[in-house]
């Protein structure tokens, strides 16, 4: 993986220095609340529902032992405990203290990390798919392209002061894990006659405008990557809409302004920058490049596996993933136990995820947008150990993109922005299908849940999506269909009048039944649902 | 009646103007109507309180208690983690926040 | 809400709160608006609001000594990229960025060619030094000479 030379942690380092100063001066009264906020939202800290909340970037999701090690540190040291992994590859922690913070950024700059743009109207933290290296079907490793792109938008000069938030996922294969047309930018770099380029979709997003992004350039050279991402923010940080927050993504932009015109500007203005000289030299691409060789991975490993433990069997069926090396899977350790909090590990955890990637992964771990984690290189003859030292954690249920494996925003227990809860009834739900038994039945079926429109939760992109309303001061929860943030990319339906919390769960296993009931040989729900539309379901729910 | 809440500036702990000063509990908050704008003014310059604003509650058993549930969360603590709330060991919290 | 913008008396050398990393004199009379500069031949001084395109000023660059761009509200960035593109196209004089300008700012208005500042609320000159030389390198390529980390790498 990527390691920090000096230029990079002096950047990081001063960066603390930095904000250890504005931390002072607002403690002193020098800046208000109004000027301080873009500063420490640039450096990943917001007031949330109880108390400030500091968000640290994952670059590409991608972590060694030493620096979840810090992570389950500050846990204990500054937090509470535990930590938050979220839908942008990030973790955040929830009980921070102003004061302390220049401390934790200090700490993480120890082990090459940081909290700069995890938040505000800036580039925030590149996201990327998180097999990448491993995966088999991927045309190259993305991370590179997304180091590349991390270092150009690291205080960007131009581009802190956009319109609205900057969210970009570079991925390099046709299957899509990091739904990546749901992005400000969506890179997928391709190969065409065997040299590489970055496809550019543009203007998708969730909230309260779902849109998915367009392609408006197939194939950009490798070595005009930046200088076209460049061009891409220039039209947008100039003619975004300014004058209403909810209408400030680029994806207004170019949905207002139509994908052709917009692609028109950004050729000119790319054509413009060409000429300014300031793409990266390529060899800084072929430096970080090396950093994302494949690990040695042992060529005689044993492809066998010894499925006589049932429990193990089913573990290795639903939560590994096939690896490009032979003898290898990718484990994806689940942060969905029954009735958990979607995406919460406590230090000790994280401590114990650190050690099994150190001696079993060569020292890797991937943070899914799906808020689980991955052990991306483990020797199938390594399983067992593995999923023994999980499952004595609580970090074995096996429910890779099952009915239980929810994607939920943290929700009005500890949002400021929502409106609902969100934790309590991915809770519900998973309780719900671990007791009636129909998980496995289900197959591959996903929920996702946002407790305000502003669609932390992906809910636009489930397959069974459910947004958290209020109503009257009543928390009331829409269900919508049909969404996915893969491939098949597709934006999900409302069903049709709210439910309450217990109406909720009911509603999700009346979905369910349907498809049970509707479903072809091989049918994913999605494919159900896309095959006979919206009515029976409708009819289920509220006939 | 409208009670005044705040962030603490330096610690970001939810806050509750109780007439004087600033507590931790939102039993401890007054009634503030008509003053709201000029104590949040005051308080807010001196840096004792962080974004205050005013919200509308009752009383409740005596006590003051948040009109919105999103503020009855707020002054407790997240329902799903109730280890972490003012009241970990209260069995009948569940009924006040919902 | 961008105001209307007359000539901007008060401003300039004589407001006090004026800083310059420039050797010339300072432009002694008042900037007009795009709309105004373009409509006439005699000014040298224009003034940017965020939404006007800089572009149109290209062709007359040659005849203006200074361009203010003004920033009504810090967090509205489009004057870094009217700055940036002043710059790209040769523009030599003094960029002034004027109005709500905060010193935590100031580096990377620096980093997009501003060479004055004349904010609404004065600086504090400690906190503009500790925020000019907090830097050591830049990561990418922007209007200044500063050469990025990935050139003295490569």
């Amino acid at each position: 993986m990527y390691r920090y030379d000096q230029y990079d942690q002096q950047m990081v380092d001063a960066r603390v220095e930095e904000f250890r100063d504005q931390a002072r001066r607002r403690l002193e009264g020098k800046l208000t609340e109004d000027q301080f906020k873009p500063l420490r939202l640039m450096n990943g800290l917001y007031l949330q529902l109880h108390a400030y909340m500091l968000r640290v970037a994952v670059p590409y999701g991608t972590l060694n032992s030493l620096q979840i090690r810090a992570l389950a540190d500050i846990a204990e040291k500054y937090d509470r405990g535990y930590g938050h992994f979220t839908t942008r590859q990030n973790i955040q922690y929830n009980w921070i203290k102003l004061e302390d913070v220049a401390d934790i950024l200090a700490d993480l700059a120890k082990v090459e990390m940081h909290a700069i743009q995890t938040s505000g109207n800036c580039i925030r933290n590149i996201s990327s798919d998180h097999f990448a290296g491993a995966a088999a079907d991927e045309v190259t490793d993305p991370r590179p392209y997304a180091e590349l792109l991390r270092q150009w938008s690291s205080f960007h000069p131009e581009f802190s002061y956009l319109p609205r938030k900057f969210k970009i996922a570079v991925i390099a294969s046709d299957t899509d894990r990091a739904a990546m047309r749901l992005h400000d930018i969506g890179i997928q770099i391709v190969e065409r006659d065997g040299a590489l380029g970055a496809a550019f979709y543009v203007g998708g997003g969730m909230g309260r405008t779902p849109m998915v992004a367009p392609c408006i350039n197939p194939f950009v050279p490798l070595d005009q990557l930046i200088t076209y991402a460049e061009a891409c923010l220039r039209v947008y940080n100039r003619h975004g809409r300014r004058d209403n927050k909810y209408k400030a993504r680029i994806k207004i932009l170019v949905h207002e302004m139509g994908a052709e015109e917009y692609t028109r500007q950004v050729e000119e203005e790319f054509a413009h920058l060409l000429e300014q000289g300031v793409e990266p030299p390529f060899a800084e691409l072929e430096r970080i490049r090396t950093f994302f060789a494949d690990p040695p991975f042992d060529a005689g490993a044993d492809v066998a596996l010894d499925r006589s433990d049932p429990d193990f069997a089913l573990w290795v069926d639903r939560n590994t993933v096939a690896h490009k090396a032979d003898g290898y899977v990718s484990a994806v350790i689940s942060l969905k136990p029954v009735g958990g909090i979607p995406g919460d590990a406590t230090a000790e955890q994280m401590r114990l995820m650190g050690d099994l990637a150190k001696e079993y992964s060569f020292d890797e771990l991937r943070v899914m947008h799906t808020q689980n984690i991955v052990l991306p290189h483990v020797r199938k003859a390594d399983l067992h150990a593995v999923w023994t030292a999980l499952d004595g954690a609580g970090l074995g249920s096996p429910n890779l993109d099952t009915v239980e494996d929810i994607i939920a925003c943290p929700g009005l227990d500890y949002c400021s922005l929502a409106n609902a809860r969100s934790i309590p009834v991915a809770q519900r739900i998973s309780e719900r299908f671990a007791a009636n038994g129909k998980t496995a039945e289900l197959g591959q079926l996903k929920v996702k849940i946002s407790g305000c429109i502003n669609a932390c939760g992906h809910h636009h992109a489930g397959h069974i999506g459910i947004l958290g309303v209020d109503r009257k001061g009543v928390e009331n929860y829409q269900l919508s269909l049909g969404g996915s943030e893969a491939e098949d990319v597709s934006l999900a339906k409302i069903t049709g009048p709210g439910f309450d919390e217990a109406g909720i769960v009911d509603a999700v296993e009346t979905a369910a039944d349907v498809y049970l009931r509707e479903r072809q040989d091989g049918e994913r729900f999605l494919d159900t649902y896309r095959r006979i539309g919206m009515t029976p379901f409708k009819e289920a729910l509220y006939g | 009646m409208r009670i005044l809440t705040g962030n603490d500036l330096k610690t970001g702990a939810v806050i509750w103007w109780t007439g004087s000063d600033w507590s931790l509990h939102v039993a401890d908050a007054v009634d503030v109507t008509g003053r709201e704008d000029e104590l949040a003014r005051v308080e807010e310059a001196e840096r004792r309180v962080n974004v205050p604003y005013a919200i509308d509650a009752e009383m409740h058993e005596g006590q003051p208690r948040p009109a919105h549930i999103k503020d009855r969360i707020r002054a407790l603590g997240p329902t799903v983690r109730q280890d972490l709330t003012l009241k970990p060991a209260d069995p009948d919290i569940r009924n006040w926040v919902i | 809400m961008v105001e209307q913008t007359p000539p901007a008396e008060g401003r300039g050398p004589d407001a006090g709160s004026l800083i310059r990393y420039r050797e010339d004199e300072p432009v002694d009379h008042g900037a007009v608006t795009v709309d105004a500069f373009l409509a006439q031949t005699n000014a040298s001084a224009v003034r940017v609001e965020p939404g006007d395109d800089v572009r149109e000023l290209l062709p007359h660059l040659e005849r203006l000594a200074l361009i203010e761009v003004n920033f009504p509200a810090f967090g509205d960035g489009r004057g870094y990229s009217s700055a940036r593109i002043l710059r790209e196209a040769g523009y030599d004089g003094e960029l002034r960025a004027v109005g709500d300008v905060l010193v935590d700012q100031v580096a990377y208005m620096r980093r997009c060619g501003f060479d004055a500042f004349d904010p609404d609320a004065p600086l504090d000159e400690d906190d503009l030094q500790a925020a000019l030389a907090r830097w050591p390198e830049v990561y990418q390529s922007a209007a200044d000479s500063r050469t990025p980390i990935w050139n003295l790498r490569n």
